[in-house]
């Protein structure tokens, strides 16, 4: 089996968000990268897939030479190859039109990604994906088996419940937990990866259909008004008559 | 041109969520000088379609095809995109539910049109351009993004928009048909299971969420969290470690890895406050902080707090609110 993971280079989630040059940018100044949370699941579970049915795992990313350090985190996590598009991801449509031309030409049975990115929040290059390729999505799934060799049953939440999908290779799927528990690199993993192979490529012609202008930070709160705890009950009646939201 | 809202229906009823989509539609169709009309999918009574006239919208497109009781993307698709089509529809309206934002995001590829998901205002129009505010940096910040294709579509963060309702307002309601084929059910879901909410509320829809942490000590004291939140019409929640745990189900974990609230009142108990934490809550709207030790960080993030310890006060609060008249 043939497994494409698609990851996502983020700000830590400790990361304090800062933009410079009049809010027009974000400022990567002291921001520690890493693989996006949600793509760790993807990934983890597409090597766990690997070890059980055999087959290969690729990592891919669009991205600039920056986020090499994570995809070789990738690799040393157990993937056996990798591809970085060498393209500034302008949006969500330009990136997934770059992952859709690798996949399409790699003939890969799964497309693995994260339910979402950190930073940009878009919940939808997987079913951007899924629609360019004409192959199903299921977004976000929380598990994911192989019924067969040709067909995988995954669970994926809706709001309020679940619904469990049968689908036949090849389709698209994102991750979320509790899916797997994610993998951290090893020493081995870390040494073998210097060495397994990360190509780059140069990305298709392809459009953005956004264009971010500026940013901007929520309000600060002004502070916690603090009620003795022996006069708990107070609370319940600030909510109603201060706040009012009871 | 009438902008198109997508709605959803749950228990013949249409949900909470899409009622704020279509107020944010027919709000964006004023602004533009035409009317918003609504497409509905599967279970909702007629009477719930009529009613979005309360919200602003004239006009709803109603697919009753039996098998869009289930949510399959692809079917979705194509009937919203007829409605579209039938409309001449240049912005598009959805929540921002894992329903919504799938099909938009495939519409955006099927209409080759712009997509903003986690909108959280209404759009300015001005010079030609078309911007949008949407959350970013998992609730640390917002960006402003032009919409630059002729498409537009959005989907709206829960809880973000008021919802409109001019009483006695009623919306027409129209038969569509997409002419659906059995290969567009290609990938519909073997089995749909909805969660027992016991009469209760659920989480993403939420107005007041009471979420418990590791200080709550264990599942044997849940009944307080459950208590206060069935008191307060709330729906419970819980801190990531708590659910990995165990002390309660994975789809109660909020947070930058489990799902994003943004309800008017968030009520967190025992929690410490992490930044992954926040990332999940920090969009609500009045924040309150049941902590025993004073420097727990969520204070920082708080309106209101009680410094003490949680087996305590939490029935203090379930008295209180008992003694509230509803
Ligand atoms: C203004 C702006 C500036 C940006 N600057 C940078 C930058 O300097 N460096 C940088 O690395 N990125 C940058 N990005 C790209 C951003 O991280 C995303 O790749 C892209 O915007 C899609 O984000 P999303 O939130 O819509 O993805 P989502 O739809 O939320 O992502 C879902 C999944 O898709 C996959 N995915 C998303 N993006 C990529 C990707 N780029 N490569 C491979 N798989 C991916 C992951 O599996 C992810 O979990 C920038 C984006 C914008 C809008
Ligand atoms: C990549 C990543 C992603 C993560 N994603 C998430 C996420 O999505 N959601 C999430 O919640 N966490 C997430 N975490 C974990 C996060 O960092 C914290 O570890 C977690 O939120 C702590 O949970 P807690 O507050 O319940 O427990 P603790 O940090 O142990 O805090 C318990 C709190 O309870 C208080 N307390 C103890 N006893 C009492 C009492 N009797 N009465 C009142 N208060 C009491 C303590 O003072 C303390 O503040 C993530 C971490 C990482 C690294």
């Amino acid at each position: 089996m043939k497994i494409l993971v698609c990851i996502s280079n983020v700000p830590d989630t400790t990361s304090k968000i800062n933009f410079t040059g009049d809010n027009k940018e974000f400022d990567k100044n002291g921001v520690q990268y890493v693989i996006n949370p949600w793509d760790e699941y993807a990934l983890t579970r597409a090597i766990e897939l690997k070890e059980a049915k055999g087959g290969s795992v690729t990592v891919l990313n669009v991205g600039e030479a920056d986020t090499e350090p994570n995809i070789r985190k990738a690799l040393a996590i157990g993937a056996d190859d990798a591809i970085r598009v060498n393209a500034h991801p302008k949006d969500a449509f330009f990136v997934a039109q770059q992952i859709t031309a690798i996949a399409k030409e790699g003939g890969y049975d799964m497309i693995l990604m994260g339910k979402e990115s950190i930073d940009y929040n878009g919940f939808q290059v997987h079913n951007m994906v899924g629609e360019m390729m004409g192959i199903p999505s299921v977004t976000p799934a929380f598990k994911l088996d192989m019924v067969d060799d040709s067909t995988a049953r995954l669970e994926r939440e809706i709001e309020g419940g679940k619904e469990v999908v049968e689908v036949k290779l090849p389709f698209v799927a994102s991750a979320q937990q509790p899916m797997c528990e994610p993998r951290i690199p090893n020493m081995r993993g870390i040494m073998t990866a210097r060495t397994k192979p990360l190509k780059v490529v140069a990305p298709v012609g392809g459009e953005a259909m956004s264009e971010y202008v500026s940013y901007s930070k929520p309000e600060k709160k002004s502070g916690v008004k603090l009620i003795d705890a022996d006069n708990a009950g107070e609370l319940i009646k600030l909510l109603r008559n201060e706040a009012k939201v009871l | 041109m009438s902008v198109l809202v997508f709605v959803e229906g749950l228990n013949g009823e249409i949900k909470k969520s899409s009622l704020e989509a279509a107020s944010y539609g027919s709000q964006v169709a004023q602004a533009m000088g035409t009317s918003a009309t609504a497409v509905a999918i599967g279970e909702v009574h007629e009477e719930a379609l009529a009613r979005l006239g309360e919200q602003g919208i004239s006009k709803v497109l109603y697919d009753a095809d039996d098998r869009l009781k289930q949510f399959v993307a692809d079917a979705y698709v194509k009937v919203i995109a007829k409605a579209a089509q039938q409309e001449s529809s240049k912005v598009l309206v959805f929540s921002n539910s894992n329903i919504g934002a799938a099909v938009g995001s495939k519409l955006a590829v099927r209409l080759n049109g712009s997509l903003a998901t986690n909108v959280t205002e209404l759009p300015k129009m001005d010079g030609g351009n078309f911007t949008v505010t949407r959350g970013v940096f998992s609730g640390k910040a917002f960006a402003q993004v032009n919409l630059t294709s002729d498409v537009k579509i959005i989907a709206v963060k829960k809880n973000s928009t008021e919802i409109i309702s001019n009483a006695g307002n009623t919306a027409t309601v129209e038969k569509l048909s997409a002419d659906l084929a059995e290969s567009d059910f290609a990938a519909a879901p073997k089995e749909t299971v909805m969660q027992e909410t016991d009469g209760g509320v659920l989480l993403p829809e939420a107005e007041i969420v009471v979420s418990g942490g590791r200080g709550m000590k264990g599942p044997e004291n849940w009944h307080l969290i459950e208590e206060l939140a069935k008191e307060l019409g709330a729906a419970t929640a819980c801190s990531k470690p708590v659910s990995d745990i165990g002390w309660r189900p994975h789809h109660e974990h909020v947070g930058q890895t489990g799902i994003t609230v943004s309800p008017n009142l968030y009520i967190a108990v025992g929690i410490s406050g992490a930044i992954q934490h926040l990332a999940g809550v920090n969009s609500s709207k009045v924040i309150v902080v049941i902590n025993k030790d004073p420097e727990a960080p969520f204070f920082k993030a708080a309106d209101y707090g009680i410094v003490g310890d949680a087996l305590e006060v939490v029935p203090k609060l379930i008295e209180a609110a008992k003694a509230l008249d509803k």
